[in-house]
């Protein structure tokens, strides 16, 4: 499903030149789920975004079901990350202006597969069935959060990509929102990436890969 | 293109949150289309009137043959030129009195009328029997129809008695003309075989020479390609769109600032829109269709409030247009498709102008950089010294255009610059004055209180520049407006220096009325004028001729002179001539002026110029007995008498019955003043309207910026809330911080609005109509500015004081938690 090969990123700025990814190659396959660790600073978000066509490589590839996505433009790129990609990430924050049902339902409207019936069930898995009229302003944490996995899944993507989900979220919050996103990447047979600094919850995971000095080890 | 609807809906969702956002811009886009599409409307109607007029074959617009000698001439002539191979046609024009009240009645022949000179639908081939055939038809416009309360096909009577054909209407024609077949107009102004005027057809095969045809008998007049009435009314629509055109640029002012800042707190959604797969073009295009969607719904709001002004404004216009140039303008206000367009392309680019900046960023938008604690309003900091840069830039470039031009449009054009420079200096003094506050505090509070002040200077600098000019106008409007009616008395008293005036029927009557007068010992002085309508340089020109006698000498309204300028019109040498034509001409006391009168040219010597307020045309004075040595032909009929006051009323009684003459033939001076200053109150109350909208427009500007910055404020404020400053506390040292900064500003829109009022008065009054006020300060008017202008502030920082005020601590603790 994602396979990644002898990825690098530098960050450069006038005075120095950080090295985050220095021949990075994993993959994941088609329903698996795996969690990404590492120290802060190792570069997970960085890995993150690349995967999501946000920012661009230096070298190396990146495919997602056999699309190589370090060759594409912004336009296909952004088709991409559309049509097949789920994220869960925590500057793309909830649209503040609509209510946790269009915000559910907004990726999934854009990207032309909105499924009523699928978004209801969604609906009920994340336990958000009395949250819908309301705005993100007037939810808690770990609300939001389930309404982001929620827009995330509402489009069935074949690929996951979460950065630490959980990460605001006290620990049995925590758990519980896991346990839900686990839940529902198993029926929608979706894989899994997800970045986290904890142990515990990585170990729920399929498996576990640790990012350090830029290489998976 | 369904993933297109759905994005634009999320971006719309935006302002459903937050309706306050919504209506400020929506406040600027319709203050700015409105105010510069009433305007244009007013233009519009003024400028299809004259075309109306025009249409109606007495303007220029076509060549024409006209009596060398006389006023009419036989239709014996036509029948020559016609058959001498000369494409003309008749026409006759008279005047017709119908329930009293004065018509222009145009007989024409419609078979041979010429397509160029107004297009009579009415009288297509089909019509073409009905119009000459018994009984006929007479063409008027709605309104002549409407005013004299009938209905199409009624039959009307002239007052003398004729039968007039049943009436007809076509909305193409001017108000007050009735237009008959040429029979029938020669039957109803008893002038049987008789023609005015012949209009020439395109030339086509070359005719012989008129001369030829006809000996001397008429003269051959060009076609103007611009009618008089435009010429001389440019300059007051030209006026009229400069104020439009400002109240636009204000309006765009709080359009800028309220896109501004919608689009600063919807960073975030764009990038997850990004983040969610919307490509950057799909993005930019929908943000354009947006800002479009808005432009186009304020546009229309924006004209029916347009329409509205200009239907209100209409009257004053049209009053004034006639008063000053004698231009009919129609009472009902008729746009064209183009109007609508116009405005709404104005809108349109407008909204897109001022949301240039805003609109880069998000093209620029890069979907990773976390929110920055960069805003909009520290942007607006970077700017600072290239703004102050750009002010000396445009100050310097307004001296450079006062120093080299010399048109109208340059005049505009050093406004236009002087307070574009002065705005975008304003900032850049305030951020003076404060930091000179902070430099000499001691007190931390206070040094706080100055810092604080100068950190929301960027974000308030908007809306004070838009107070800083709308003040500016104000105040140099008022002082033109307030100088005028100041000079214009006095100056009234100088050049209606005759206590009445009489214009006899004819020179037996004339003579009759000053052996009548004789007798009558409260008549101090008889004194005979002349008048007479010529051309000078290219430009219609009057001709007076004066008495001599103390009533001129001590009063005339002369601005330079030379000595003995007198005793030199006395001996008909010297002319005055008036201030306009001087200027026009480029004359001065001292020199020469030569003009073509009927017994040739006459060459003066120029004594004096004296001030003609508000007269379009030129005008010059000389003596009277030389007047009359140099245009012969002129009836005698015109006089000036002093009268022993408190005898005038009597004396006009007494003349009117004995000489029948009605008021345009015999006037007292306090009439003609009363009917004088009433033409220019009219023609300022126009402008004194704009100026009170765009004073309007500049409040609603400040309230709607205060609102959007207490708006950012509030994370800034929520932080010293935490920290135990009470929210009454909060208010009082906004409250104190807004209307000392509005004071400062407002202090400072005084000496450029007097520098405004200076520009009005000395360069584009005098180039746009040709004569110079005296200026005067007046300090009443001023104090009263300055006290509404902070009592909009007050009003307009009150709202947003009271906000935070009443804020509950619930909502600032979320602020407080998420803005960090
Ligand atoms: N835009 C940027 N410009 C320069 N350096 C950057 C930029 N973004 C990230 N970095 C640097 O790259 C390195 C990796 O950052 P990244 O955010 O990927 O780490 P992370 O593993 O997600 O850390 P954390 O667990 O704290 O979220 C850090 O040293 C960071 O300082
Ligand atoms: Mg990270």
């Amino acid at each position: 499903m994602l396979d990644i090969q002898n990825l690098t990123k530098t960050y450069s700025s006038a005075q120095e030149h950080i090295a985050v990814l220095r021949g990075v190659c994993m993959y994941v396959s088609a329903g698996e789920s795996v969690a990404l660790t590492g120290e802060s600073g190792s570069g997970k978000s960085t890995l993150l975004h690349l995967i999501a066509g946000l920012d661009e490589a230096d070298g190396g590839s990146i495919r997602i079901a056999d699309t190589e996505v370090t060759a594409l433009g912004d336009r296909d790129r952004a088709a991409i990350r559309r049509d097949r990609l789920g994220l869960v990430f925590q500057q793309f924050n909830l649209i503040p202006s609509l209510t946790v049902a269009d915000n559910l339902a907004f990726q999934s409207r854009i990207a032309g597969r909105h499924d009523s019936r699928w978004q209801n069930e969604l609906v009920e898995r994340l336990g958000l069935g009395n949250l819908l009229e309301r705005y993100p302003e007037q939810l808690s944490g770990g609300q939001q959060q389930r309404v982001a996995i929620g827009r995330a899944l509402a489009v069935r993507p074949p690929l996951l990509l979460a950065d630490e989900p959980t990460g605001n979220l006290d620990e049995a919050t925590a758990d519980d929102v896991t346990d839900i996103a686990l839940d529902l990447v198993k029926r929608t047979g979706c894989a899994f990436l997800m970045a986290t600094h904890s142990t515990r919850l990585a170990a729920r995971l399929d498996r576990k890969v640790r990012l350090s000095t830029g290489l998976i080890s | 293109m369904k993933q297109g609807c759905w994005i634009l809906a999320v971006l719309l969702s935006h302002w459903r949150r937050h309706p306050l956002q919504l209506t400020t811009l929506m406040a600027g886009l319709i203050s700015a289309t409105a105010l510069w599409s009433g305007v244009e409307a007013l233009n519009q109607q003024a400028r299809a009137s004259y075309d109306r007029a025009a249409a109606v074959f007495g303007g220029s617009r076509t060549a024409m043959l006209v009596g060398q000698r006389s006023s009419t001439f036989s239709q014996q002539l036509f029948i020559d030129l016609r058959r001498a191979g000369w494409q003309v046609s008749p026409v006759i024009e008279g005047r017709v009195r119908i329930q009293g009240r004065p018509f222009r009645l145009l007989g024409i022949e419609p078979v041979t009328f010429p397509a160029q000179a107004g297009t009579v639908p009415a009288i297509g081939k089909s019509d073409l029997k009905s119009f000459i055939a018994p009984p006929g038809e007479a063409l008027v416009a709605p309104e002549t129809l409407a005013a004299l309360g009938g209905t199409e096909g009624a039959v009307f009577r002239a007052d003398d008695g004729g039968a007039l054909p049943p009436f007809k209407v076509q909305a193409e024609l001017a108000p007050g003309v009735v237009i008959v077949d040429i029979g029938q107009a020669q039957r109803l102004l008893h002038l049987p075989g008789r023609i005015s005027r012949l209009l020439v057809d395109n030339i086509r095969n070359r005719p012989p020479p008129l001369e030829a045809v006809t000996g001397d008998m008429l003269k051959y007049v060009a076609a103007d390609s611009e009618t008089d009435l435009e010429r001389l009314t440019d300059s007051f629509h030209l006026n009229l769109s400069a104020f439009g055109l400002l109240s636009f640029l204000v309006g765009l002012f709080i359009v800028y600032s309220a896109v501004g800042l919608a689009f600063e707190q919807r960073m975030p959604m764009f990038r997850t829109l990004r983040a969610c797969g919307v490509s950057s073009r799909t993005l930019n295009s929908v943000v354009l269709i947006e800002l479009l969607v808005l432009a186009i719904a304020g546009g229309l709001i924006g004209l029916v409030c347009g329409y509205l002004i200009a239907a209100a404004l209409l009257p004053n216009v049209a009053a004034s247009l006639h008063g000053l140039y004698g231009a009919r303008v129609s009472g009902a206000l008729v746009l064209g498709p183009e109007w609508w367009i116009a405005s709404l392309a104005m809108s349109a680019v407008g909204t897109l102008a001022a949301s240039a900046t805003s609109l880069l960023k998000v093209i620029r938008l890069s979907v990773l950089a976390a929110a920055k604690p960069y805003t909009w309003q520290q942007s607006q900091r970077r700017w600072l010294g290239w703004q102050g840069l750009m002010a000396v830039a445009m100050l310097v470039a307004a001296i450079t255009v006062l120093m080299v031009g010399g048109s109208l449009i340059s005049g505009f054009a050093v406004l236009a610059l002087l307070l574009l420079g002065a705005a975008l200096a304003l900032p850049v003094l305030l951020e003076a004055v404060l930091r000179i506050g902070e430099r000499n505090s001691r007190q931390p509070l206070v040094i706080w209180f100055w810092a604080d002040s100068r950190q929301q200077l960027p974000g308030l600098s908007l809306a004070l520049m838009a107070l800083l000019l709308a003040l500016a106008v104000n105040v140099g409007v008022g002082t033109m407006v307030e100088s005028f009616s100041k000079t214009f008395a006095a100056w009234l008293d100088g050049r209606l220096a005759a206590d009445v005036y009489v214009n006899a029927l004819s020179d037996a009557q004339a003579r009759d009325i000053e052996a009548s007068l004789r007798a009558r010992p409260e008549v101090t002085a008889i004194l005979p004028s002349g008048r007479a309508e010529i051309e000078i340089g290219g430009w219609p020109a009057e001709v007076l001729g004066l008495a001599d006698h103390a009533t001129y000498r001590d009063r005339w309204p002369l601005l330079e002179s030379q000595p003995n300028a007198w005793d030199n019109v006395k001996a008909g040498e010297g002319v005055l001539v008036s201030e306009q034509l001087a200027r026009r001409l480029k004359l001065r006391p001292g020199g020469r002026l030569d003009v073509s009168t009927p017994t040739g040219i006459w060459s003066l010597h120029i004594a004096a110029i004296y001030a003609d307020y508000g007269n379009p045309k030129g005008q010059i004075a000389v003596d009277i007995d030389a007047f009359r040595g140099r245009f012969p032909n002129l009836p005698r009929t015109r006089f000036g008498l002093r009268v022993s006051p408190g005898k005038i009323a009597p004396l006009i009684d007494d003349m009117r019955r004995e000489f029948r003459l009605d008021e345009s033939r015999l006037s007292d001076q306090s009439t003609l003043k009363l009917e004088s200053t009433r033409i220019f109150n009219r023609t300022f109350a126009v402008t004194a309207a704009l100026n009170t909208f765009t004073l309007g427009v500049a409040g609603v500007a400040l309230l709607t910026s205060l609102l959007t910055l207490s708006h950012s404020r509030l994370p800034q404020l929520a932080p010293l809330w935490a920290l135990g400053v009470t929210r009454r506390q909060l208010a009082g040292i906004e409250l104190l911080r807004t209307i000392s900064i509005a004071f400062i500003t407002a202090m400072l829109a005084l000496p450029l609005g007097l520098l405004v009022a200076w520009c009005l008065i000395a360069v584009v009054n005098v180039r746009a109509f040709g004569w110079r006020l005296p200026f005067h300060v007046f300090p009443l008017h001023l104090a009263e500015l300055l006290g509404v202008a902070m009592l909009a502030s007050l009003l307009a920082v009150l709202i947003p004081v009271v906000r935070l005020m009443r804020m509950a601590p619930a909502a600032l603790i979320r602020i407080f938690a998420n803005e960090r």
